[in-house]
């Protein structure tokens, strides 16, 4: 599939490997398509729980591994700007909140994107990924209306499909399969458990599985129905 | 990190005490553990880069150990230790994992701060 083209994408997560799941196939197809990605991540991930048992990591060396996957990770998809933001896992949302939204403002002017890519808050489970994509709505939020770049906000609370019905973008990304699996292998460290997971599913033939490594999806942003 | 040795872990929490020390604790359940089963109640704590001075560090109990910090005016204390190291910074990490390999617990003690 190719996707419409863009001037510029930035895409802002919180934590490496956000890109992985949900994301890594449209940043590849993009890149292919010649289209320049900045992804921005917040931190790295410090406060991750997998740590194995035997542990392969500790609280303090985790930050080190999780770096290492994250510049594996966009060496897969081909991102070239990669920004590591320097926040602290699990503490975005107390940051002051202002800060966050000049953080955002930063990145939108140094990029000048006409598209980004982040959270839908409220619907994105992790409070780090809620105000990762609040900083940034109020970001776009102010600037005038036609200079706005698009936003594509990833949902998925329990009740996300319920309230916000079906995503309106759909991306078949079957040709960046193979650098989808290779960003998702990068962070290994936190999605061998997935991975497992996703090679029984495809064994037993379920067709979610393969899904995932087909489709990704996207609510095109509407400030007419802004969550605050 | 290697599972709790009981002498060794006591010998090394007696070498941190009665003197200034950054703490780091933090337990959890992980920021998903509702979105997954959404009977579980959601909890946790954390402090990083905290200096405290004890008087007394004591391990209790069987794996999962516990670990006490006795304070002049308080107390810290930890469960479900099962590993610990002394890492090249020579600061103290303990931390519980359970079966599937996720941190639960961690009690983190230096002479000198954490990153960040
Ligand atoms: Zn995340």
């Amino acid at each position: 599939m190719t996707l419409p083209m863009e001037r510029h994408v930035l895409v802002v997560f919180p934590h490496p490997d956000d890109e992985a799941f949900g994301v890594s196939g449209t940043i590849a197809t993009y890149i292919k398509q010649g289209i320049p990605v900045t992804y921005a991540c917040l931190t790295l991930g410090e406060m991750g729980r997998n740590l194995g048992n035997p542990p392969f990591a500790t609280r303090e060396t985790l930050p080190q591994v999780r770096k290492d996957e994250l510049l594996a990770s966009a060496k897969a998809m081909g991102v070239t700007d990669l920004r590591m933001m320097g926040l602290r896992d699990k503490t975005v949302e107390f940051e002051d909140d202002e800060k966050m939204v000049e953080m955002m403002q930063n990145l939108i002017s140094d990029t000048n994107p006409s598209l980004v890519i982040t959270f839908y808050p409220n619907y994105a489970v992790h409070p780090d990924h809620d105000a990762t994509g609040r900083a940034m709505i109020r970001a776009v939020r102010r600037m005038p209306e036609e200079q706005r770049p698009t936003i594509y906000a990833l949902a998925f609370s329990n009740d996300s499909k319920e309230v916000l019905g079906e995503p309106d973008i759909v991306h078949n990304i079957k040709e960046a399969a193979e650098q989808k699996m290779g960003s998702m292998r990068a962070h290994i460290s936190q999605t061998a458990w997935m991975l497992e997971e996703m090679d029984k599913r495809l064994a037993d033939g379920e067709t979610e599985a393969e899904n995932w490594l087909n489709f990704e999806r996207f609510y095109t942003y509407d400030f007419s129905k802004d969550f605050e | 990190m290697e599972l709790v040795q009981v002498e060794r872990l006591q010998e090394l929490l007696n070498n941190f005490a009665n003197e200034d020390v950054y703490i780091h604790l933090e337990t959890t359940n992980g920021a998903y553990a509702a979105h997954f089963n959404e009977s579980v109640f959601n909890a946790g704590a954390f402090i990083r880069n905290v200096i405290i001075r004890y008087e007394l560090g004591k391990i209790a109990g069987e794996s999962p150990h516990r670990i006490g910090l006795k304070l002049p005016h308080g107390w810290v204390y930890a469960q479900g230790i099962t590993h610990f190291e002394l890492d090249e910074h020579g600061r103290l990490l303990m931390a519980g994992h359970d079966q599937t390999g996720k941190l639960a617990v961690a009690l983190q003690i230096s002479k000198t701060p954490f990153t960040y």
